[in-house]
């Protein structure tokens, strides 16, 4: 499916680098970036943050039925990560071992899908188990 | 003269075995192991290209250095298979390493040797003083086509130096560069084409060990120096067995060239053959081994460099992920319908 291109210009850096965004008063992190803090509202400013790409398995899943851009690549594994600078964050599972709730886990850098054969290629983080 | 302040490898997770591509087209596997050297090479995953091989090997190369990325100042990628036709890997390497937008970057080709290349155009502009940093990428995910000898050694992987000239920084120093380039249509791949054609036994002679030996000669005079003045020598591998016969043509041991050959372990990287010989030759070097790197890409040409480890290279291996670890982790083997299947040769219906 083709996505816009503007779209995919602007989230390239949280895409390729794991970078959200904290809140100057709280210090809680958000992935993806968020405009307002979801506990300090308005009255706060957020900051870029790149997240280190460590954390565990919070929960997975095995698709085996996918969506029309992931054809080739099912069946694989979606999973909820807790990054250890705190917030959750889905991403694919790389192949490899097998996925254990609470097994550790580092973010690579990967092919998500790609728009056909003439299309853009968009790469984003994924997961791997450590 | 610039040197190396820090390097990065990349390997995918899969192989498969020389064995197995013999089973498909009923070869005799031990005569083809014996010949090439080489008993399992490496297959980049689905999701793999050489792309994300470059940023994975550039992230660690930047790592290991201990630099800003933001003071690089140029991202030049060597690789004969680049995701776009049209859309350099050098700008996606150059984003997912954070370098910022105050820096030049480009795609290079030249079969096997646009890494070396890389480093190369990175060493004219550190020394120019035109920029701090530079980052030089060889990477490939190299094409055989089906049945053919090359289908046994063409694998995926990468390498990536940080090159620099702070005296501080340096953890090898490169004293000395020549190149040996002609006209030889020994390999090739058409535009649109998915496989390389080559000139069967016209790679040898006069293609690879031709221009090697010339590159090297060339380099020997230039710096005064003979084969026995060099700990280390790395030959460019397109299996297991060329770059050994180069070294004895050349008056270097097997001892010189054994630590530096990878080929038998993951096959023919292609641009970033040399890179991940040399890496794996600096993990184990002690400061003041001096070390000779010799690459040859196809149509065809050889980059020759004398490089000097520097005391720095200790105080850095902490951050360092070595070469036999990237071709160790989690290796997974795959059969030859999995194979083909990574190499996008079959789809789903």
């Amino acid at each position: 499916m083709e996505r816009g291109v503007a779209k995919t210009w602007r989230s390239a850096n949280a895409r390729y680098n794991l970078t959200g965004v904290q809140c100057t008063n709280c210090k809680t992190a958000y992935f993806p970036p968020r405009m307002v803090c979801a506990k300090c509202g308005r009255d706060t400013k957020m900051v870029e943050k790149k997240f280190s790409g460590r954390g565990v398995i919070y929960s997975y899943t095995r698709i085996f039925v996918p969506p029309h851009d992931f054809t080739e690549e099912a069946p694989y594994t979606v999973a909820i990560i807790r990054l250890e600078e705190g917030p959750l964050v889905e991403g694919h599972l790389v192949d490899g071992k097998k996925p254990e709730i609470g097994a550790s886990v580092r973010a690579v850098f990967r092919r998500m899908y790609t728009e056909g054969s003439e299309g853009l290629i968009h790469y984003h983080f994924k997961f791997e188990i450590v | 003269m610039s040197g190396i302040l820090g390097y990065g490898v990349y390997i995918p997770a899969y192989r498969i075995k020389t064995e197995e591509i013999a089973r498909v087209w009923q070869d005799d596997a031990s005569s083809i192991e014996g010949s090439l050297h080489m008993k399992e090479k490496s297959v980049p995953g689905n999701d793999e290209d050489t792309a994300t091989i470059s940023v994975e090997a550039a992230r660690r190369a930047v790592y290991h250095s201990g630099i800003d990325p933001k003071e690089i100042g140029a991202v030049y990628v060597g690789s004969e298979s680049h995701p776009y036709a049209v859309k350099p890997t050098a700008t996606i390497v150059a984003e997912a390493i954070e370098a910022g937008n105050d820096l030049t970057a480009a795609d290079l080709e030249f079969a096997c040797k646009a890494g070396t290349a890389a480093i190369q155009m990175a060493m004219g502009l550190v020394d120019s003083g035109m920029i701090k940093y530079g980052v030089a990428v060889g990477s490939d995910t190299s094409q055989g086509r089906p049945g053919d000898a090359l289908e046994y050694t063409a694998s995926a992987g990468g390498g990536a130096f940080v090159i620099g000239k702070r005296k501080e920084e340096v953890i090898a120093e490169i004293l000395k560069t020549v190149s040996y380039t002609s006209d030889t249509p020994d390999f090739w791949r058409r535009e649109g084409a998915s496989f390389p054609s080559h000139g069967g036994r016209f790679t040898g002679d006069p293609s690879y060990f031709r221009h090697i030996a010339n590159a090297t000669t060339m380099l020997l005079d230039a710096t005064g120096t003979t084969p026995k003045d060099f700990a280390y020598a790395v030959f460019h591998q397109p299996n297991g067995k060329f770059p050994l016969a180069v070294a004895k043509q050349l008056g270097f041991t097997e001892e010189q060239v054994r630590p530096g050959l990878i080929t038998p372990l993951i096959g023919n990287t292609y641009s970033g053959c040399s890179l991940i010989g040399l890496a794996a030759v600096l993990d184990i070097a002690r400061p003041g081994d001096k070390i000779l790197v010799t690459s040859f890409g196809s149509g065809a040409g050889s980059d020759s460099f004398a490089i000097e480890v520097t005391p720095n290279i200790e105080s850095k291996r902490q951050r360092l992920v070595r070469v036999s670890d990237a071709i160790n982790r989690n290796k997974v083997y795959v059969d030859y319908a999995m194979y083909l299947k990574h190499r996008n040769s079959i789809r789903k219906w």
